[in-house]
Order: structure tokens, then C-alpha cells, then sequence
């Protein structure tokens, strides 16, 4: 599998699309649209007008991306921005600094490479997202990302549901642990086999972050998988006729959860879904067929288990093998291994990328990786099917290139949004606290090994940095009209799913960087051995953290 | 206003009657809640009747008199506001009906090719929008990815 290659039709829809959101930029160059008229429509196509300008986000459908793509992507960050680009936790792409006007024409680049920006923002289903080692985990039933192309196509300008009353996030993972944060999405899909060996779906609904954070529920606990898009329809529609529109903050489809009830919400669901299962969009199992094949690629040669270049360069080079400890996973076909690349270099902006980067990526994919990438909701990239023999080549281009910093799942490793940097929705930056705690705690993980400990940031409720599910959690405030910072603990979007705590008063940018190294020094003083911080966290609760915040206020 | 109507600019036989009027002579678009207060003097009318449905109010109870309705008016409150879709749909593909699907409110040649797909057959535009433009509108996209109200989708099985 290496990624969906479009047919005519695809290809037809897209430029369609182009040309409409072109003559609706048109009009509001002319002024026969205002802002207020304009802004939904910009919205359904990525297209954001934030502090400083307008912000594009392209799709990068579940995470998957071919090296022509990437180059594609450092080209238009050259010629249409500031030469570079930032990954989001959704596996898109965003340009901060694209003018109005050049906007039709990037997405006219896009498609030449078979990309867009369609439902990237707005009320309506937006980028389909999923395991990043979809295809490679050894734990997975089934490779979701077939799954993942057909919801997107079926998703894509649906004439029903793009006015939904809010956002509508869809996560799918093909594997019974949970790598896509399937509880904390509007709905989320997990492949399941049943006791008689049929594979169906676990369908979790109402989960999400944002200003009321939740854990979804189980609202059906197996779905085969023939009827994925009738089920999908009945909950959009119910979701689309029953979900709250008088208040922003209220049209999640969570709301709709708390307010009907679950039982309630499934029996609608369920009697939309009678009604319609047997109908035009069943037999999704044949659509996936017809899919999966436009994914062919040539299989993986099966290798030694063990490369011995590999091997000896583990045992003579410390710091590759440290490299490899942290940013090299294994691979289902024996003799190759993926490999994460870190966009989060000490001291710098997460997820962020230069056009030069770019193109060194794209050229290491095409020599080490059959030109395929993918990025992960970490905000990082993967290189998928690399040899083993050739990681010690790679380790020494990527060093070159600044993307070998050995900290993928440690406490550098930071999610964070934009922030009041970029964002108008934000109360207080986020890229600055995330460069001063990576500073801060490389040291600690250099001297004390700070085991896995994800650290998230978001400059507000709205939650892009997913901060209610790190394991330390920072979120933007606003303070008597200053910047300010609280931090939570006790989050993950794992299988172990849990919204973080809060555990004191908010801090300004100086104390919450020395609090986030307080937690960790008692996390370091607490724990058994071999113990995350989060288990330290779960044995021990809240108390311990917080007297040390509170002591150093 | 002006009215599109199977594609092209048409003249409007219906008139629109409130709660408290008297009936006019010719087609009319009533409320449900007069329709249902009145229906049996007005199924014996024998003129053609029309119904106007809130956004809130549930298609399924147009059911039992759908034979006796010869157009369907469903508002659009603003464009953010999609629940007529889901209603225009339901109508069509759930409930069979044939008649006249009408699009009234805020119906703007952004969102008319949705409209269509979605089962609406006829288009009380804004007065001050240009029917031209929402015309070519019905037809932007020449393929669509999902089955709807409409015929565009063709499974793309090879």
C-alpha cells in the first residue's frame, strides 16, 4: 500500500472545486462579497483570516504523502509564503502568509499533485484521520487507510452535511490499540473481530476537546463493516436536524450527547439507520475493493531479520543508537523499520517545517523510502519502509538536515497550536513556552532519562495543542487582560484515555515553564523503576504535584 | 422575487398565505399548523395546495397528507443553517414525495448545486441576487462522490 492514486473523476472534482473558490475570491476582491458573507465560504475551503493575514490549510488525507507532493508543498512555501510551513495534529499543512489573491493559484498547484483544501475548516466532516502506522503495526486487523479514503470521498462536498451546526471530526484506526485517539473525536471508528471472526467496527461518538472536553461512548459496539456509510449517515443526520445551533459553544455533537442521552441519541441513530441500511450505500466492503487497488504498490521484500551494518553501528555509535531507541520503530515485514522524523528541534517551533527541509525530505523518501511520507498527529514526519541497512545513511542526512533530534515520544517531543503568534482565537503564545520547556527539560532527559512524557499546548480552550489529553497539559489564558498559563496533569489520548487535572492557579510564561520543571522533578522522585510519568502520576494523584506548584507560588 | 424553477427563470402561480387571511383564488403555500387546523375543508377545496415547514418541524408528519400536497417550501434561515437539507432528503428519497420541492430564505447561489442534489426542484431566490448566476450554479460540479436526491452519482465501480 502506498497511497490512493487519483482516477479522472477525483481529479475532475478537485478542479471543479478550484474554480468555484476561485470566483468566490474573485467576488470578494471585487466587494460583491463582504468579510461576513465571505467567511463561511472561505472556511469550508481551509482559508482563515487570522492576526496577521490569511492562513491556508491543505489536506493531507490521513497523514499520506508522496515525495512529488512534499516538493510540491516546499515549492509553494517558497514562491506563495515564507519558506516554510507548519504541520497540524490533524496531519494537514498550513501556510500562515499566503495573499487572498494568490490563493485560487496555490490550489491550482495543489491539484496538479492531486491535492486540496476541501472541508479542511468549517462546519462540515472535516480531514479523516488515523494510526500513523497504519499498514505497518503488527497489531492491526486490517489497514484502516482504504476505510479512511472511502469515508473522505463519501465525506467530500456532501450536499446533506456542509452546513452542519459545527465541526464534525472522524478518526478511524484498524488496530485494537489506539494510536488515532478514536474517544476524544465526534465519532470515532476501531476495528473490532467478533467471537464468530467477523470484522466490524467499534463506533465511540461524542468525544472531543475543545472548551468542555469529553471522553465519547460507545453507541454501537459492533458495526459490520458493509454498513460504515449508512451508519455514518444516520448519525450525521441526526446529528444535523437534532445538534444546537443558537450557541457556538453548544454544537458539538458532545452536547447533543449530554443533552438526549446516549440511549436516546441511539435509538434516533438506530432508527434513521433501520431505515436507510439497505440502500444506496451499502455493499461499502465492494467500494473498499475498489479502493484498496487504486493504494497497489509493489510489496516490501521480505529481509534478514537483522541487518549486521545496522547492528554494529548500534553497538560502535552512541549516538545513533540512542537515535534509534527513540525515533525507530519496528516494521511489519522483517528487515526494515520506520522512522520518525522530529519536527520539534530543541528550542524551536513544533511542527514546523522549511521549504529547503521539505525538499530534503522528499529526496530522502524517494532513496530510502519508496518516496513515501507520512505525517503523524504528533506533528512529525515518518519515512514508513526503510531498510534497516540504510538507517545509519539516513541518521547521518537527516542530522544534516536538523531532523534527527532523538526525542520522538519524550518530553521535547511538544504538540502545540499557533498560538496568539499566528492565531486570532488565541488568549496567549504558544510557541514560545514550548521552545522555553524544551530548552528546560532537555537538559533533565539528557542527565535522567525522562522516559515517555508527552507535554501539550494550546493558547486557549479551543484546544488545538490537545492539552486536556497531554500528560502535562498547558493552556492559554487570558489573565486581567495578560497572558497566563495553567497547567493539568494526568491526560492521555491513548487506550488509557483520561482528561488531564488541573493542579494550580494560572502562572505567568516565567513560572509556568519553572512549574512544568517542578512537576517533572517530582515525577523523577517518585518513580519506581522503569515507571512513565503518567503511571507515577496515576499511582501517586494529584497531591504531591501540587503542593510543588503551590509552593512555588 | 425571483423564481428558478426545473433551471430556467419561471412566473410563480403560488401564493404564499398567512395564518390570518382569507384564502386567494389559485395555488397556495400554507402553514402546517393551518393546513392541519383546516385540512379536511381544505382537501375538499380541490386547489392546488402547498405547504411551508419549519426547520424544527419533523418531515415524517407530512406523511399522511403528502398525497394531497402538490408543493413542499422549506427555509433556508441563513447559509450556515443546513437542517433543510436533511428535510429535502428525507421528503425525497424516505417519504416519496413528488411534488414540487421549494427552496425559500437565504438561498444562495453557493449552495444551490446542494440544494439540487438534495431533491429541490424550484428556487425563491433574495430579490436583490442575480438569477443568472445561480443558474450556472446548478450545475458547478459534474461529479459528486455519494448517492443523493438527484442522479449525478454514479457509482464509480470498475
Amino acid at each position: 500500500m502506498a497511497m490512493y492514486s487519483y482516477e479522472t473523476h477525483d481529479r475532475q472534482l478537485v478542479r471543479e472545486r478550484v474554480s468555484q473558490f476561485r470566483d468566490q475570491v474573485q467576488r470578494r476582491l471585487d466587494g460583491a462579497l463582504s468579510e461576513d458573507e465571505f467567511r463561511p465560504l472561505r472556511l469550508r475551503n481551509g482559508l482563515y483570516l487570522e492576526l496577521l493575514g490569511y492562513m491556508l490549510r491543505a489536506e493531507i488525507p490521513y497523514g499520506l504523502l508522496s515525495s512529488r507532493q512534499m516538493r510540491m508543498l516546499a515549492h509553494i512555501a517558497r514562491t506563495y509564503d515564507r519558506g516554510y510551513a507548519h504541520f497540524t495534529t490533524r496531519q494537514n499543512i498550513q501556510y500562515n502568509w499566503p495573499r487572498l489573491e494568490d490563493v485560487p493559484d496555490i490550489l491550482e498547484l495543489l491539484a496538479d499533485v492531486d491535492m486540496h483544501a476541501i472541508q479542511t475548516s468549517g462546519s462540515c466532516v472535516r480531514n479523516i484521520t488515523t494510526d500513523h502506522l497504519a499498514g505497518i503495526a503488527p497489531d492491526e486487523i486490517e489497514d484502516p487507510r482504504p476505510w479512511c479514503e472511502l469515508v473522505r470521498q463519501w465525506s467530500s462536498l456532501h450536499p446533506e452535511f456542509s452546513f452542519l451546526p459545527r465541526k464534525f471530526k472522524i478518526a478511524i484506526t484498524g488496530s485494537p490499540s489506539d494510536r488515532a485517539a478514536v474517544r476524544v473525536h465526534d465519532v470515532g471508528l476501531r476495528m473490532v473481530r467478533a467471537e464468530n471472526g467477523e470484522v466490524g467496527f467499534e463506533v465511540w461518538v461524542g468525544g472531543g476537546l475543545g472548551r468542555t472536553p469529553m471522553i465519547g461512548q460507545v453507541i454501537r459496539s459492533f458495526l459490520p463493516k458493509n454498513d460504515i456509510l449508512s451508519y455514518l449517515e444516520a448519525i450525521l443526520r441526526v446529528y444535523n436536524l437534532e445538534g444546537r445551533r443558537d450557541h457556538l459553544f453548544k454544537s458539538r455533537i458532545k452536547i447533543l450527547v449530554q443533552s438526549l442521552g446516549l440511549d436516546r441519541l441511539r435509538e434516533l441513530v438506530e432508527a434513521e439507520w433501520a431505515a436507510t441500511r439497505d440502500g444506496a450505500l451499502s455493499g461499502a466492503e465492494a467500494e473498499v475493493a475498489r479502493i484498496r487497488a487504486r493504494f497497489a504498490a509493489p510489496p516490501l521484500e521480505v529481509l534478514p531479520a537483522s541487518d549486521p551494518g545496522f547492528a554494529e553501528a548500534r553497538l560502535t555509535d552512541p549516538a545513533f543508537a540512542r537515535w534509534v531507541g527513540t525515533n525507530v520503530a519496528p516494521h511489519r515485514v522483517p528487515g526494515h523499520a520506520l522512522v520518525t522524523l522530529s519536527l520539534k528541534p530543541i528550542g524551536q517551533p513544533p511542527g514546523d517545517l522549511t521549504a529547503d527541509q521539505m525538499d530534503g525530505v522528499a529526496e530522502l523518501a524517494d532513496t530510502f523510502s519508496l518516496g513515501r511520507i507520512r505525517v503523524s498527529h504528533h506533528q512529525n514526519l515518518v519515512l514508513p519502509d526503510v531498510r534497516q541497512g540504510d538507517l545509519p545513511a539516513l541518521w547521518r542526512r537527516l542530522e544534516a538536515l536538523g531532523l534527527a533530534t532523538p526525542n520522538v515520544g519524550r518530553a521535547t517531543d511538544i504538540i502545540a497550536c499557533p498560538g496568539l503568534d499566528y492565531c486570532a482565537l488565541a488568549y496567549a503564545r504558544s510557541i514560545p513556552i514550548a521552545q522555553r520547556i524544551s530548552e528546560r527539560l532537555a537538559v533533565f532527559d539528557a542527565d535522567r532519562d525522562l522516559g515517555e512524557l508527552q507535554i501539550n499546548i494550546s493558547g486557549c480552550v479551543n484546544a488545538c495543542g490537545h492539552h486536556h489529553v497531554g500528560h502535562i497539559g498547558i493552556l492559554g489564558v487570558d489573565k486581567c487582560g495578560e497572558e497566563a498559563y495553567q497547567i493539568t496533569v494526568g491526560g492521555s489520548s491513548a487506550d488509557d484515555c483520561s482528561i488531564g487535572e488541573v493542579i494550580g492557579p494560572a502562572l505567568t510564561a516565567d513560572e509556568v515553564v519553572d512549574a512544568v520543571e517542578a512537576v517533572v522533578v517530582v515525577y523523577l522522585g517518585l518513580r519506581r523503576h522503569g515507571e512513565r510519568f503518567l503511571d507515577t502520576w496515576r499511582r501517586m494523584g494529584p497531591a504531591p504535584f501540587k503542593e510543588t506548584i503551590h509552593a512555588a507560588d | 422575487m425571483p423564481l428558478i424553477k426545473n433551471g430556467a427563470l419561471a412566473d410563480d402561480p403560488w401564493t404564499t398565505v398567512d395564518d390570518a387571511e382569507p384564502l386567494p383564488p389559485g395555488p397556495v403555500i400554507l402553514s402546517l399548523r393551518r393546513f392541519q387546523a383546516e385540512r379536511e375543508r381544505l382537501r375538499g377545496l380541490g386547489v392546488p395546495l402547498g405547504l411551508r415547514l419549519g426547520n424544527a418541524e419533523p418531515v415524517a408528519v407530512l406523511v399522511p397528507d403528502l398525497d394531497a400536497v402538490r408543493l413542499v417550501a422549506l427555509e433556508f434561515p441563513s447559509l450556515a443553517d443546513g437542517r433543510a437539507f436533511s428535510q429535502a432528503r428525507l421528503l425525497r428519497e424516505r417519504h416519496g414525495f413528488r411534488g414540487e420541492l421549494r427552496a425559500t430564505g437565504a438561498v444562495l447561489r453557493d449552495q444551490v448545486f446542494f440544494m439540487k442534489r438534495c431533491g429541490f426542484d424550484s428556487f425563491v431566490l433574495p430579490a436583490d441576487r442575480d438569477p443568472g448566476e445561480a443558474i450556472a450554479a446548478l450545475t458547478e460540479f459534474s461529479v459528486a462522490y455519494q448517492p443523493a436526491a438527484d442522479s449525478l452519482h454514479r457509482p464509480f465501480r470498475t
